[in-house]
């Protein structure tokens, strides 16, 4: 049976103010640093090995999927995290739901040490963080019921199993889905009620925070307008934070308090997100903003785009220096021989970049190091100057 | 390559290893197996089977025994205890034959089962694949003696078409196939059932991927996209499998065919054994196969690397 | 006056399913001329692909039947015997899809892929062809062409992969060249190049191309006609301006409405359409888009004509009952399309 002969379903969420909403300019608390992190990494790496050898295998190499990232997250928002793939975003949401175990750095989650936790110790997170993945159709068991793939992470921690039924009743009302449905199997929705499912069971434990693994790219248009609005309702109700993963920015920018553009495997900009599209600084957030067309032919032929050539090198053997230099058409020497650091401009804005673009010379001037800065860069700011040990401001 | 070649070979050793380790254990827990007895004759005295088991060395400790059985084999001195006979003289005699009988019926089988298995594919639901995957299930599931005494009755007593077991040496080619062409049928008619089935149903997955498409809207005829791109890349899952069972049968599987056919290879020697208990045949039987499954398992895998360039050999 | 290639009437497909008749494409019809872009645009199951796809016959089986007709260059498609068909097939219109890994044979070389193909339709050597194949890689921006025309698929990075899908389908010089969803699988910088690519071969004004997605931002940056699908059928159809700036069917409102636009301040809520694409074993009756359609009313209920306004552009045409007047009062494609209102005649 294809999915789309499940009935449609009243959809709260989405039927009656959708269109009347849209001219208002959502409200965002201003993004600000000083909140208490809910979570938050610190010089984070993730290398996976590369092995061979002609009996034992050895470490001949290393991917380099997550290579020093710091960010974090202020309890209640949104950090959107987009690079293209294999830049290193899915690993990050892996690490930080520790699904993987981080090689170096550190991973606090409420001001506890997770990095290295085991999976014993790591119990009373995982009901506090959850993951919802990209493809709704394999992340689902297909031989389980939505009943028992919404139901079992509360089995699992313990509630009885009338009060886990009523609960899972809830949540699949809370998400747009028909309760009666408890008994379907996943293959009898669509492909946006599947993510609702996935969604679902992410709520189901209460979780403070959820981790979205690019959850609308497999999605039809207007479907994703109605899962993003699903998410927004979400987080305002029960006052989720959420890392959003994306492959572009054009989804990220509507449910971001901050976004962050990786890179092979390093973040190159870090900023709050209304900022971002109308002062990128670093050439990659320019190229990834200019890379997609905007869908009104008249501003698009308008449009001076910068489009660069090439692709994204091999993360095993990434460049030297500023990773992205091969492919910038702003590229110095500076550029192939010292790792810039984060550059810190105005609010909290941040980018690693020798040749900033969308910035004054004033703005330039007063940039710091930023802390988040990786241990390997440089100390050269963009101003031309070295910045003086330990002038980071403490993160 | 050097690191395939050389992790197969350590494999190879340890599957030889703990093959005859455990061949050779399952005799020592046997209750009641005394081999000193059965070489001394029904007849000996006590004494006797005493001074046989001292010249055989069984009343030493396991691995003693073991690693002296070990010596005698790879020394080529090993021999049976029933009729004292070189054991390892009698596989390099027998062999002959089993290959006679083994590389044809391979031949036999893989090149059938691909045919039908094509057809069944291409004609899929219709009555053609019905009736074919009809007598699939029956070639699988007739056991070989039944069908080996039932080919022999009527080709061979009733009919006389084909002679009444027996093998003739490939010196003289024609009596040499003319008497295997029964033995040949039996052995390849459970494979082709298995083979088509496993086939047919690659098939219909790889007809629905996406390179099929492309290739037709290439502009290929219907026949050059069966051939060059949905077959070659069904054949993949057939070539391990056949390797296997083609290894098997080198090693001896074929003994029920040997036996009921009267041919003289390593599997009907075997079955002799097994019938006796006699340790140094089923022994050497057992590290022969394993033999063939790691040579067979290695010569597949380099096949599949050559058809599937995304494989490679570790 | 540009040739006409490819003329599209009344193309119906149905397949015979164990559910029910599936009606994957009712009533298509659009046409197609050398050195221009039709896109066709629409959801998961509007029929884009399968009507694409009949038009190379590759929807061709035991439980598809057709109805209509697809004339290139005079000569009808969907009536043509298999054997007409595998000689028009990859010679004069040719596809690239859209996920380049999997379309691609993973056990052949891409330059002898490239080979087959050029082998099928001429009668050259192997060298000669393998020759072209470099070439035609090369045209397509792929570097070192002659050591990668000798790699295998998996050895190519997912842009590459396309690129080489697109020498593939130039490799003939096609009037008609599909393209079916080419950059979805692709990240957005390398989108970028490859609609760059697609762009100069139109403008060239060698092929006409009929580019299939799903993606409205590409859409406009690429296309100069524009067929909007929805449920099987043809709502809509027009250039590219008069579907963006001027749209008269409320599945485009709603489409236009609900795309997420990154150079705006986002708003409070993003616009969308409520309910689920239709069911094609079991469509509503009538409109197809009737369920989820805020401006239904008793004339719904019957399948309304795809048809021009009296006093637009006879080109421009939609399958919706509401009257002129209606649509203008009616029509609200949200803050997204900014210009839709400025522009909006009448």
């Amino acid at each position: 049976m294809s999915p789309e002969d499940a009935p449609a379903q009243p959809d709260p969420t989405d039927a009656g103010h959708a269109r009347t909403d849209a001219g208002e300019v959502r409200v965002r608390p201003e993004p600000s640093a000083n909140g208490k992190p809910l979570i938050s990494a610190e010089h984070l790496k993730l290398y996976f090995p590369v092995k061979s050898g002609v009996l034992i295998d050895r470490t001949i190499a290393h991917v380099h999927a997550v290579d020093d990232v710091s960010l974090e997250l202020t309890e209640g928002q949104t950090i959107g995290v987009v690079g293209e793939s294999g830049c290193g975003k899915s690993t990050l949401a892996r690490c930080m739901v520790r699904l993987l175990e981080p090689t170096e750095g550190s991973l606090r989650f409420r001001d506890r040490d997770i990095t290295h936790l085991g999976r014993r110790q790591l119990s009373s997170f995982r009901t506090e963080v959850q993951l919802v993945f990209q493809d709704p159709v394999s992340s689902l068991n297909p031989r389980k019921r939505v009943g028992q793939i919404v139901g079992t992470p509360l089995r699992l921690h313990g509630m009885a199993r009338d009060k886990a039924q009523a609960r899972v009743r809830d949540l699949l009302a809370r998400v747009g889905l028909n309760p009666e449905h408890v008994n379907r199997f996943p293959h009898e929705f669509s492909g946006g009620q599947r993510q609702r499912i996935g969604i679902a069971r992410a709520l189901a434990l209460d979780p403070r925070l959820i981790v979205l693994d690019e959850p609308v790219s497999a999605l039809d248009v207007s479907i994703q307008a109605q899962v993003i609005n699903l998410l927004d309702d979400l987080q305002d109700d029960f006052g989720l934070s959420y890392v959003f993963i994306a492959h572009d920015l054009s989804v990220v920018r509507h449910v971001s308090d901050w976004i962050a553009v990786m890179y092979l495997g390093k973040i190159v900009e870090l900023s709050p997100a209304r900022e971002l599209y109308d002062k990128p600084i670093h050439p990659y957030t320019e190229a990834l903003l200019g890379a997609i067309p905007i869908p009104d032919p008249k501003e698009n032929r308008a449009r001076d785009r910068l489009v660069v050539g090439g692709e994204p090198p091999n993360p095993i053997n990434p460049p030297q220096a500023c990773r992205f230099h091969t492919r910038c058409p702003r590229a110095t020497d500076v550029c192939r021989t010292v790792e810039p650091p984060l550059a810190e401009y105005a609010g909290g804005h941040v980018a690693a970049c020798h040749h900033p673009m969308s910035v004054s010379e004033d703005e330039v001037k007063r940039a710091t190091r930023s802390s988040l800065s990786p241990l390997s860069a440089g100390r050269l700011l963009p101003n031309g100057q070295e910045a003086p040990e330990g002038s980071e401001a403490a993160a | 390559m050097a690191r395939f070649v050389a992790r197969r070979l350590l494999s190879a050793l340890a599957l030889l290893f703990a093959t005859s380790v455990v061949v050779f254990g399952i005799f020592e827990v046997i209750p009641s197996y005394n081999p000193a007895r059965a070489i001394a004759g029904r007849n000996a005295n006590a004494t006797t089977v005493q001074q046989v088991a001292q010249k055989f060395g069984f009343n030493k400790p396991f691995y003693a025994q073991y690693a002296n059985t070990m010596k005698l084999i790879f020394t080529g001195q090993v021999i049976d205890y029933q009729d004292d006979l070189n054991v390892v003289d009698q596989f390099k005699q027998r062999f002959g034959a089993t290959l006679s009988l083994v590389i044809p019926a391979g031949l036999l089988w893989l090149l059938t089962s691909i045919v039908l298995g094509s057809i069944s594919a291409l004609r899929a639901g219709r009555i053609a694949d019905r009736t074919l995957m009809v007598l699939a299930i029956l070639g699988v599931s007739v056991p070989v003696f039944l069908l080996a005494e039932v080919l022999l009755y009527v080709f061979a007593f009733k009919t006389s078409i084909f002679p009444n077991t027996g093998y003739a040496g490939i010196s003289n080619p024609a009596q040499w196939a003319y008497h295997l062409v029964l033995p040949w049928f039996s052995i390849a008619v459970l494979s082709v059932g298995f083979y088509s089935r496993v086939l047919r149903s690659n098939l219909l997955d790889t007809v629905n991927q996406d390179f099929v498409r492309t290739a037709r809207a290439k502009g290929l005829s219907g026949r050059r996209v069966f051939v060059r791109h949905v077959l070659r890349n069904s054949l993949m899952p057939i070539i391990t499998i056949f390797g296997l069972d083609f290894a098997t049968l080198l090693g001896g599987a074929a003994l029920v065919t040997e036996a009921v056919f009267n041919i003289p290879g390593v599997g009907q020697y075997e079955a002799q054994a097994i019938g006796q208990l006699d340790v140094p045949p089923i022994l050497v039987g057992a590290m022969f196969t394993a033999f063939f499954v790691v040579l067979f398992g290695a010569l597949a895998d380099i096949l599949y690397a050559f058809l599937d360039p995304r494989i490679r050999l570790t | 006056m540009a040739e006409r290639l490819l003329e599209v009437e009344s193309l119906q497909v149905s397949f015979a399913t164990e559910d029910g008749l599936v009606r994957a494409v009712d009533d298509v019809s659009f046409t197609l001329d050398r050195g221009e872009v039709v896109a066709i645009v629409g959801e998961s199951g509007s029929g884009k692909s399968v009507s694409v796809m009949t038009l190379m016959g590759l929807t061709r089986g035991n439980n598809s039947r057709f109805g209509g007709s697809a004339r290139l260059l005079g000569k009808d498609l969907i009536s043509a015997s298999e054997h007409d068909l595998e000689r028009i097939r990859g010679k004069e219109i040719a596809m690239i899809f859209q996920d380049p890994i999997s379309s691609l044979s993973p056990v052949h070389r891409i330059g002898d892929q490239i080979v087959e193909q050029i082998r099928a339709h001429e009668d050259i050597s192997k060298a000669a062809a393998f020759d072209r194949a470099v070439e035609l890689m090369e045209r397509v921006g792929i570097p070192r062409a002659a050591d990668r025309a000798r790699a295998y698929p998996h050895e190519f990075s997912g842009g590459m992969r396309q690129r080489a899908m697109i020498a593939m389908a130039l490799s003939l010089s096609p009037s008609v060249l599909i393209a079916d969803e080419p950059t979805t699988a692709l990240d957005v910088t390398i989108q970028a190049q490859i609609l760059e690519e697609i762009k100069q071969l139109s403008g060239s004004g060698e092929s006409g191309v009929i580019f299939v997605t799903h993606d409205l931002g590409v859409v406009a940056d690429i296309a100069d006609r524009v067929i909007v699908m929805y449920g099987g059928r043809v709502v809509e159809q027009g250039t590219l301006d008069e579907i963006f700036y001027d749209p008269q069917h409320p599945y485009t409102w709603g489409l236009l409405g609900s795309i997420t636009r990154m150079d705006r301040e986002p708003p409070r809520r993003l616009p969308s359409i409520p309910g689920l694409p239709p069911s094609l074993v079991n469509p509503p009756e009538g409109c197809h888009f009737r369920p989820r359609c805020p401006h239904e009313f008793e004339q719904c209920p019957k399948v309304p004509g795809l048809e021009a306004r009296v006093d637009g552009s006879p080109e421009h045409k939609d399958r919706c009952w509401l009257s002129l007047e209606e649509k203008r009062k009616r029509r609200v494609v949200g803050d997204q399309i900014g210009l839709a209102r400025e522009t909006v005649i009448g």
